[in-house]
């Protein structure tokens, strides 16, 4: 372990906020990434669904 | 409609005819309507005119900045009349033509261009020392400024015409050539601000103006062969 | 055709989006969840156990966001790039959803490598952003990318946007190493003389294995996004066929 103690962790050596902006940073991104494109899968199935059963209706 | 002026008819197997008669073509085009060939060339003066006006009008600072200023204000004014030099022939349907007839359409993009170039770039580049002295770019550096725009501002208008091509049948085409186009534009930019600089300080433009041309010959080369893609492209729509 | 002699013909199988759902439909959990491994493994790594930079610090530990992000922001346009080539000279729609799709998760990655990298440069060099070569041939590789996004959004028919993007996508990779070169060069005249950011000291293995796993979490990651993208986008686009609809019932 490269840290004593949590706060040592949390502080960084003085870059705390750096480090943790960037990888707050990294971890949003990634997140979006992976998260954005679920929920446009489930809208699109939500919305061809209705789509087919109106047509089906028609 | 006289057989000299429609480039479908030339001699074939003649590329330099066809390269000619087109070339003649767009400028008969064009000077119909001077107007429009001065607007480019008063855009050219008037962002330069910005920067003393917004920054500072102080000779040594805008000496420092007169190379960058110069070729980002040629730059735009290029930019600015790339949209219309598909638009029109887009919209009358000769362009459709054009596409259609059996010449070579590399022959037929090289000369639209070419014909471009000489009312945009080339007038640009002439009216560049009125520029220089405005923002008092030391006389040493003239040459170099001329050089690297007669060498750049062609390169400028190929890889502009790939992007009117690609937005050839969007309505507002206009600043979206601009954001396609600008970051293919930067390596000129470089090299041309290169070159006034170097010439500013005595330093030898072999180089740069070496590095410019070999960015021209590549853009000769390829541009056209894109931009013909990106015009079948845009027609087939 | 000529060239069925020396493509496999799986190359033709990935060309069906049928069967390049199916497919990727299979893999996408497993690699998934091999992703997230990876990139928690390798963030816990990169913060704890990595060593400090002697010069830097502790926001040395930037570098294992940094890097990778920047190799596939890189990787992607060429893959982008590869995809736009094929969808032109064989008409492949499914290459045609490949571009498109990779465009924003190209984009994201090099809009995190400059955040990154201003980021690293503040306590470094004392400023948030500088005109460093990489930082400045990034900040273009950002502008290719949405340059790409606009043209595929802004013309309507999903075919000709896909052929147009793939020209200006193989226009930007001819000049991706012009303009690097061209940074370069512009930098070495400008810049003041400090560390350069790009230089990267040799490492020891405790500083390089966490740097190697982020970066194959990254391109997991990458393969992960782009799949659901594709996924998404080869639903949309075949919405009118049997199987979609048979896919809908079944839901």
């Amino acid at each position: 372990m490269s840290f004593n103690s949590f706060s040592e962790f949390l502080a960084m050596g003085g870059h705390g906020l750096y480090v943790w902006l960037s990888y707050g940073l990294g971890v949003g991104v990634i997140a979006a990434n992976l998260i954005l494109p679920r929920l446009s899968r489930n809208r699109l199935l939500a919305e061809q669904k209705r789509r087919l059963r109106r047509e089906e209706n028609a | 409609m006289s057989t000299g002026t429609n480039p479908g008819n030339a001699r074939r197997g003649s590329a330099l005819a066809l390269f000619s008669a087109t070339v003649r073509r767009e400028f008969l085009l064009s000077f119909r309507r001077k107007s429009d060939l001065a607007n480019p060339l008063i855009f050219f003066v008037m962002v330069a005119t910005l920067f003393p006006l917004g920054v500072s009008p102080e000779p040594d600072f805008l000496a420092q900045l007169a190379p960058g200023v110069i070729w980002v204000a040629a730059l735009l004014a290029t930019l600015l009349s790339m949209d219309a030099l598909f638009r029109s022939d887009y919209e009358d349907g000769s362009l459709e033509q054009l596409l259609l007839s059996p010449q070579p359409l590399f022959v037929l993009v090289l000369a639209k261009v070419a014909a471009h170039w000489c009312m945009t770039g080339l007038a640009l580049t002439l009216m560049a020392p009125l520029l220089a002295l405005m923002l008092f770019l030391p006389a040493d550096g003239m040459a170099g400024l001329l050089l690297s725009l007669l060498l750049g501002t062609p390169t400028l208008s190929l890889v502009g015409a790939i992007g009117a091509a690609l937005t050839v049948g969007l309505k507002k085409g206009g600043v979206l050539i601009s954001l396609l186009v600008l970051p293919l534009y930067i390596p000129v930019l470089i090299f041309g601000t290169g070159a006034v600089q170097a010439a500013v300080t005595g330093l030898p433009l072999a180089g740069y103006l070496a590095l410019l041309g070999a960015l021209l010959a590549l853009a000769l080369v390829l541009a056209p062969v894109a931009i013909a893609a990106a015009l079948r492209i845009s027609i087939s729509s | 055709m000529a060239e069925k002699k020396w493509l496999p013909r799986w190359f033709f199988q990935l060309a069906s989006p049928r069967w390049c759902y199916q497919i990727t439909g299979r893999l996408l959990p497993g690699l998934l969840l091999l992703t997230l491994l990876l990139l928690a493994v390798g963030t816990v790594w990169s913060l704890l156990f990595a060593p400090a930079d002697y010069q830097q610090g502790n926001s040395f530990r930037i570098i294992y966001l940094h890097v990778p992000s920047a190799i596939v922001a890189q990787s992607a346009y060429l893959l982008m790039a590869l995809a736009g080539a094929i969808g032109l000279i064989w008409r492949i729609k499914v290459a045609d959803m490949v571009l498109k799709s990779t465009a924003p998760i190209g984009a994201s990655m090099a809009l995190l490598a400059l955040v990154t990298g201003a980021i690293w440069g503040k306590p470094t060099w004392g400023s948030w952003w500088v005109w460093d070569a990489r930082l400045t041939s990034m900040l273009i590789l950002l502008f290719l990318y949405l340059g790409v996004m606009a043209l595929n959004s802004a013309i309507e028919n999903e075919s000709t946007a896909a052929r147009a993007a793939a020209i200006l996508a193989l226009v930007g990779v001819v000049n991706i190493p012009i303009i690097k070169y061209s940074v370069e060069w512009w930098n070495t005249l400008h810049q003041p003389a400090t560390f350069k950011l790009t230089e990267k000291p040799a490492m020891p293995a405790e500083m390089w294995l966490p740097l190697l796993v982020m970066v194959i979490a990254f391109y997991g990651f990458f393969v992960v996004s782009l799949m659901q993208r594709l996924r998404n986008e080869i639903l949309w686009r075949e919405r009118r066929t049997g199987w979609v609809r048979e896919l809908l019932n079944k839901q």
